[in-house]
């Protein structure tokens, strides 16, 4: 692998960056791995990367249907917290950003990891008592989250209008410093190159057509695009795409895929310091270091494979953008796009064995995976190489439903998140 | 956003309506009889198809009656509507 280095870039000027390899192979796919990732985003490239670097498998496939990081990682608003309601879901997302503290030394790669912190706001007396409660209940769990006033929170962001007399008023505002945003393509690139550089073979443009089982049933290969690939151990890491997946083993889950839509405007300075959001009028946005803001709005109602999203809901979600920060009703909007979302019943993930032996899968991540890739790809990981969950993903179960231990976040937070 | 037939009122806007998921899963008839594994299919497993889904949906702006759809959920085409009580309609491909 080159590294990058001050140095690098200064040898590569003067060699007028001709000098630079490739990041990562384009291997043939052999006709056996020790175990196989399918899917490659940051969450799979990721496990594949940690089975290599922390648990001595390097025999091991990525194989995406496209290209890697073309779905949820490179579709999302890249929003990255860790103040979730209860225990299990604290433990599980503030490993996750425990990781992303260390992630652009680790990999050698700037992730672009920004901690320019994620403030939540209240915009009635219910708000008010839900965000004070996740306060407290963050505190116990040794994650920071901060209670704003509605003055304070125009202070962390200037842009914000605090004005009494609007539809949804800012009454306060809960702030998490150390969460913030990241670059989505960088995660997966960064897992990929250093995947590669162990020896792992990522495989683009090869689809999964089929999951293959022995006489005692357990997971002996999967038919792909690109022919039939032996491996005992297949992780799945697909998102929307998972029922699909998971039903050619005959393995049901409880998820249901939805559209989830991201906007960008036209760049413009320097402006929005932080990442905000609302639940309640349901608008979430930041500024990327390109310039442009990055606004997230909401699923559809209804299930669909599409990767676009209704107009209206998109039009919601700028109305509100427009009353909390009235002086962006003249920006441009650029592009939007959906990306597809799997969402399980209590809107908590599951990274767990399935019923059938040697099928592990991380899924159900739902609007809010992307801020979870290390701890996720690192648990799967576990999960894979040890054919037993790591204790913090052990809550994660697929059975969690049948025998009523939910980990509701949905009820928890009353919107996807 | 989709233009739906109901089949009381005739092409109306998605606004209108309101979904309800998956269509055809019926109540258990004794549920103090249900293993968990039942229970945990009718309350949480759904079918999430990539192509033709039967669901619900209520044209709650209008006439406010239950209907079911056929719509395949890879261009959200709507293939057919008919009203609850009805068995799917066979539709071409």
């Amino acid at each position: 692998m080159q590294k990058f280095s001050a140095f690098s870039l200064l040898r590569q000027g003067f060699a007028r960056q001709q000098g630079w390899r490739t990041q990562w192979r384009k291997p043939e796919p052999k006709p056996a791995y020790d175990a196989i990732i399918v899917g490659g985003g940051g969450h799979g490239l990721g496990a594949a990367y940690y089975l290599a670097k922390v648990f001595g498998m390097r025999n091991v496939a990525v194989l995406e249907k496209g290209w890697i990081g073309g779905g949820n990682t490179g579709r999302n608003t890249t929003i990255i917290r860790s103040n979730y309601l209860f225990d299990e879901s604290a433990a599980l997302y503030d490993h996750a950003l425990k990781m992303w503290e260390g992630l652009s030394q680790e990999l050698n790669y700037n992730v672009m990891f920004s901690q320019r912190g994620v403030m939540m706001l209240a915009h009635n007396i219910h708000d008010i008592q839900v965000f004070k409660r996740h306060i407290h209940a963050n505190r116990i769990n040794g994650v920071d989250n901060e209670w704003l006033t509605a003055e304070e929170a125009k202070a962390f962001c200037p842009p914000l209008n605090i004005d009494p007399n609007v539809r949804y008023p800012v009454l306060g505002a809960a702030l998490q410093r150390r969460g913030g945003t990241a670059r989505h393509d960088a995660i997966a690139w960064g897992y990929a190159r250093g995947a590669d550089a162990l020896g792992v073979d990522i495989i683009e443009n090869c689809e999964v057509t089929g999951i293959r089982r022995d006489a005692a049933g357990a997971v002996s290969g999967v038919e792909t695009t690109r022919g039939f690939i032996a491996s005992q151990r297949v992780g799945v890491s697909a998102a929307g795409h998972t029922s699909v997946v998971l039903d050619m083993a005959h393995v049901r889950l409880p998820l249901e895929s939805y559209p989830l839509q991201a906007l960008v405007s036209e760049p413009v300075k320097p402006i929005f310091p932080c990442v905000v959001m609302s639940n309640t009028i349901h608008a979430y946005m930041s500024q990327s270091d390109k310039g442009e803001l990055v606004i997230g709005a909401g699923t559809d109602v209804y299930t669909s494979y599409t990767q676009r999203g209704g107009l209206h809901i998109a039009t919601e979600t700028l109305a509100a953008i427009c009353e909390l920060f009235p002086q962006f009703r003249r920006m441009r909007m650029l592009r939007n796009w959906g990306g597809i979302v799997d969402v399980t019943p209590d809107r908590s993930p599951i990274v767990a064995k399935t019923p059938v032996k040697g099928l592990y899968v991380n899924c159900g991540w739902g609007t809010g995976g992307f801020k979870a890739t290390p701890g996720a790809a690192h648990l799967l990981a576990h999960t894979i190489a040890h054919d037993a969950p790591h204790p913090i993903n052990a809550p994660f179960t697929i059975e969690r439903f049948r025998d009523g231990y939910l980990i509701d976040e949905a009820a928890a937070a009353a919107v996807a998140h | 956003m989709l233009i739906i037939p109901c089949p009381y009122c005739g092409e109306r806007p998605e606004l209108e309506f309101s979904y309800g998921g998956q269509a055809h899963i019926d109540r258990p008839t004794l549920p103090s009889e249900l293993s968990d594994e039942a229970w945990n299919s009718f309350l949480y497993v759904r079918a999430n198809p990539k192509g033709r889904h039967a669901e619900r949906w209520r044209h709650i702006h209008g006439c406010a009656r239950f209907f079911n759809a056929i719509r395949d959920t890879r261009t959200d085409h709507i293939l057919a509507t008919y009203k609850v009580g009805e068995t799917a309609p066979e539709v071409p491909a």
